[in-house]
């Protein structure tokens, strides 16, 4: 590991940390196109977040240090798969901490946290918030891990580093199985950031909220990272995603002059990708909440599908 | 001194030190601080024996106990040393912990409690050391003995007095299922040591009918489908500390039995051996994940989850069985490092668990989680290491659950190696079914520490809830830090355990751990999988405390206190969170068709309305309650000759008698 490895892993970090809003902008931005409404400005998020760091905390009187500690270890958690995943370069000194299973778990930390904070209260909504986020999760998880499955088949690997280095570096072979589970991801990914049909990020009523119920009672800085490591999510979701389906442009180890190519290659396949999620909830309904073990059980069973499909024609 | 005369040493102390316990008249809180914490010395030294005997070559001898012609055989090897560990550490933490548990009454006699709970304890060293199928069974029957005594405690109370005849019975059937593949693997040699077992040559139905035999009788004692019935039973009904022990060792007792039998004696045979275990051991794990997240009495809720953990084993244990049966020795290898990984970690954070129910139930004498709640305010030393256990169980990084489940993932990822396009197949489902049951896990924690530590109170009593003392403190708090210590350096933790894989499968992962630092945890090849439980806390750690220092030193806004957000509604109350049957309504909803599901609606006119729900298990319906319904009809047919009335029998006598006359003459 040189000093230069540490320096990209370094900026990679920052990177993911100081893309997320932007992300989230531009999706908010797609979204307000879409619906003929007048778009926020695309550094929305960057001022809402400023806000929020500004505002005093106001606390419940009850809350208990896991409220307080809460906010900290999921940004945290979402730093460190930022980190990981391999947004701009691959064979980065962070990729060897994790791979895509060692990810699950990570996303699973700062979820069992988020859910625990928001029963620290003691509210009807923030238990509501807690069990629906840990259902949806817990159906969510098998269909990822089955997506994870056929890319892990190809390239005998789950380390996601490993994996890129083998679709982008080989010549260009069609996989109809990770076709299947590239649609299978987007619908796990849909659930994972409590976007629409799974969630709505935009309500507030009782009757649908997940995501938002479980960070009803934090403001101020709390919120403020709350939010941010939600942005983050999305666009680690969104990098997995590019990583698995679409690693043309990442750079690799050594290849310094392929740096600057990748972030462009990055900022257009984001920009895509938010595009299309835009278009996706724009097109879409919020489901109820027992519709969604339905929708989780057909990207699983896509996810499988590919599975089989690799077995039967790749192999 | 030799390793095997140190635990034998052991076992003599703990049998003493129970003698002792049961004739000395003291007052009973001293004599549960002094009995307790001097046992507590037992554990340790065992704990330090069995690690050092890891890396030991085995030893056995002879005691001349036992009957004339039948001495005991006692043996020490790496298989049996990591059990002894498991046994060591945990115990060490349970006696620590009941020396202050025990003070208060409640229950039975403290002196017969101290008798039974050490003869527990060195009856369950014994079974890991014995080397004989007589001792074995003498060992694993005194076992069964002393914890049934231990769980029927309280037996005056009629509903744990059935608790504990449920669980004899099913220790029963497994015993008499255990003794039959002893019988089996002599092949009527008359010799019952283990040596002239692991030489014998069986037929392979002969040695499927052993593998079965075992599969059933240490499924008894474990929890397997579906003879886990007792367990949600027994576990409820015993002091906390008996039911930490029995959850964190005793079950795993059975599972080293399993695989002595499965991987030492029968040498892994044939395939579809594994692919049984795999299938059952799924099924179980997710049976029990689906009913913890039902449940609403936090021990009973611990139990299911102990059914789901052996279940993940025994799958681990069925993966290891198929690997080895194909003769691809280092992925059994890994599947075997999950699997006694598995059982090292379940024993040690169940243990903690069971711990920290023990001192909720001390401080608010409430067992139900629909009347607890907010206890991070009341009880902070037992939540924050609760949590750590909590952390633990669901399976998170950087936490020592999370490593076992991770190499088990990668032992299932490559199971497509396999030369069985069957398996290929089914295989993956099974990781996908596994991934369910990880995940139904983390709903399960989270349920469990939030509707008892979080929230508001729902009771009145639960303000004058007190933290556990210093005993207790330091046995959590002994667990926990193997929980963090394992789930940061598992590298180090496998290379010690490498000798038990190179005895069961013949290989160890010494080579592929070695090629990467003690920090990054390795599946096969660097390239093909790592994990860095300590990148995970070290980046985490710096990104809290860099984060908390740049917030404070550029945005210094001010905190203040407030009532909580009540929509303009009123005054908020207790009654208002989810209460543990809340939080199980959406698992009820989804795997209705699992359930046993009596549920009464109120109508919503009611003035006065009651919500009540029941949940039974189905294999009681399914299973038990016919053979219970056929053994009464039979008996009752045979039930016509016994009348009763000595004439009668005299005349069955007479008839007898001229019949074997007739027969002679």
């Amino acid at each position: 590991m040189s000093f230069s490895h540490a320096l990209v892993q370094l900026f990679q970090g920052l990177l993911a940390a100081a893309l997320a809003p932007l992300v989230m902008g531009w999706l908010n931005q797609c979204r307000a196109w879409l619906q003929n409404r007048t778009a926020p400005s695309l550094l929305q998020p960057y001022r809402v977040l400023l806000k929020l760091l500004r505002k005093e905390v106001v606390l419940a009187v009850n809350a208990s240090w896991l409220f307080r500690l809460a906010p900290y270890v999921v940004f945290a958690c979402m730093i460190l798969a930022g980190s990981i995943v391999p947004l701009i370069a691959t064979g980065l000194p962070f990729a060897l901490a994790a791979d895509v299973i060692a990810l699950v778990g990570l996303f699973a930390l700062a979820r069992v946290f988020m859910a625990l904070a928001a029963m620290d209260v003691g509210t009807a909504f923030g238990s509501l918030g807690s069990r629906r986020e840990m259902l949806i999760a817990a159906l969510a998880e098998p269909a990822l891990l089955m997506v994870f499955f056929t890319p892990a088949l190809i390239s005998q690997s789950t380390a996601l580093t490993t994996i890129v280095d083998q679709f982008s570096n080989g010549a260009l072979q069609l996989y109809p199985s990770m076709a299947f589970a590239a649609i299978a991801f987007v619908m796990v990914l849909l659930a994972e950031n409590a976007r629409i049909p799974v969630d709505n990020p935009s309500t507030h009523l009782e009757l649908t909220m997940v995501h938002e119920a479980m960070i009803l009672e934090y403001s101020g800085r709390h919120l403020a990272l709350m939010d941010w490591a939600h942005a983050l999510k999305l666009t680690v979701c969104m990098a997995i995603g590019i990583a698995l389906f679409l690693p043309w442009g990442i750079a690799h180890p050594q290849d310094w002059l392929g740096l600057p190519w990748a972030l462009v290659a990055l900022a257009a396949k984001l920009a895509l990708l938010g595009a299309g999620l835009a278009l996706l909830e724009t097109l879409a309904a919020k489901m109820r909440i027992f519709k969604v073990p339905e929708f989780l059980g057909m990207a699983f069973m896509l996810a499988v599908l590919g599975m089989l499909v690799h077995f039967l024609v790749e192999a | 001194m030799p390793l095997l005369d140190l635990i034998l040493a052991v076992v003599v102390f703990w049998i003493a030190l129970g003698a002792i316990g049961a004739v000395l008249p003291l007052e009973r809180a001293v004599h549960a601080r002094v009995f307790f914490s001097i046992s507590a010395l037992g554990g340790l030294l065992l704990t330090t024996v069995a690690l050092a005997g890891l890396g030991n070559w085995p030893q056995a001898t002879v005691l001349g106990l036992g009957l004339p012609d039948l001495p005991f055989h006692v043996r020490v090897d790496p298989l049996s040393s990591f059990f002894l560990l498991l046994l060591g550490a945990a115990g060490t933490a349970v006696s620590v912990f009941s020396a202050e548990y025990f003070q208060r009454g409640g229950g039975g006699d403290i002196r017969l409690i101290c008798l039974q709970y050490h003869m527990f304890l060195a009856a369950m060293t014994m079974v890991l050391v014995a080397d004989d199928a007589y001792l074995f069974m003498v060992a694993w029957e005194t076992m069964a003995l002393a914890s049934y005594f231990l769980v029927i405690t309280d037996h005056r109370v009629a509903e744990i007095r059935r608790a504990g005849f449920i669980y004899l019975l099913v220790a029963h059937l497994g015993a008499i299922a255990i003794l039959l593949a002893f019988g089996l693997l002599q092949i009527g040699q008359w010799d019952y040591t283990f040596e002239a077992m692991r030489n014998a040559v069986l037929s392979p139905g002969w040695a499927a009918a052993v593998f079965l035999l075992a599969l059933f009788g240490f499924g008894a004692k474990a929890g397997f489908l579906p003879l886990h019935v007792w367990l949600p039973e027994a576990h409820p009904a015993a002091p906390s500390p008996v039911s930490a022990l029995m959850s964190g060792v005793m079950l795993k007792t059975a599972i080293y039995g399993f695989l002595r039998v499965s991987f030492d004696l029968l040498q892994a045979q044939a395939w579809w051996w594994g692919v049984v275990a795999l299938a059952l051991g799924l099924a179980t794990a997710f049976y029990g994940a689906v009913f913890a997240a039902v449940q609403t009495d936090m021990k009973r809720l611990l139990a299911y989850s102990s059914i789901e953990n052996i279940g993940i084993v025994l799958a681990g244990a069925g993966l290891a069985l198929v690997f080895r049966a194909y003769g691809m020795n280092l992925l059994a290898a890994l599947a075997l490092a999950a699997t006694l990984l598995h059982c090292l970690n379940h024993a040690l954070f169940k243990t903690l668990l069971f711990l920290a129910t023990g001192a909720v139930m001390h401080a608010t004498q409430q067992r139900s989680l629909g009347k607890l709640g907010g206890l991070i305010r009341r009880m902070p030393w037992v939540a924050g290491l609760a949590l750590i256990g909590t952390l633990a169980i669901a399976g998170l990084p950087p936490l020592n659950g999370f490593v076992s489940e991770w190499l088990l993932f990668q032992a299932f990822l490559l199971s497509p190696g396999l030369p069985n396009s069957y398996l290929n197949m089914f295989i993956p489902i099974g990781t996908a079914l596994l991934a369910l049951v990880v995940a139904l896990s983390g709903y399960v924690m989270v349920k469990f520490f939030g509707t008892v530590f979080l929230g508001l109170p729902r009771e009145d009593t639960l303000h004058e809830a007190h933290d556990v003392g210093l005993a207790g403190r330091i046995a959590m708090g002994w667990l926990a830090l193997w929980c963090v210590l394992i789930g940061l350096a598992p590298v180090l933790a496998l290379r010690a355990l490498d000798p038990v894989f190179q005895q069961l499968v013949g290989v160890g992962l010494r080579e592929s751990l070695a090629q990467s630092s003690w920090s990054f945890l390795t599946a096969v090849a660097p390239e093909h999988a790592s994990y860095s439980p300590v990148v995970f806390l070290l980046v985490i750690v710096a990104v809290i405390v860099l984060g908390a220092m740049a917030l404070r030193r550029w945005f210094p806004s001010e905190r203040r206190r407030a009532a909580t957000w009540d929509c303009g509604f009123g005054k908020l109350d207790a009654r208002m969170q989810d209460t543990a049957e809340g939080y199980g309504q959406p698992i009820k909803q989804i795997f209705q068709a699992f359930l046993r599901l009596e549920r009464h609606h109120p109508s919503p006119f009611d003035t006065h309305p009651r919500y009540h729900s029941r949940i039974e298990d189905p294999v009681w319906e399914a299973l038990y309650v016919p053979v219970a319904r056929a053994v009464r009809r039979l008996s009752g047919i045979v039930g016509v000759v016994q009348q009763g009335r000595i004439a009668i029998y005299l005349v069955y006598s007479f008839v007898t008698l001229l019949l074997l006359l007739g027969l002679i003459l």
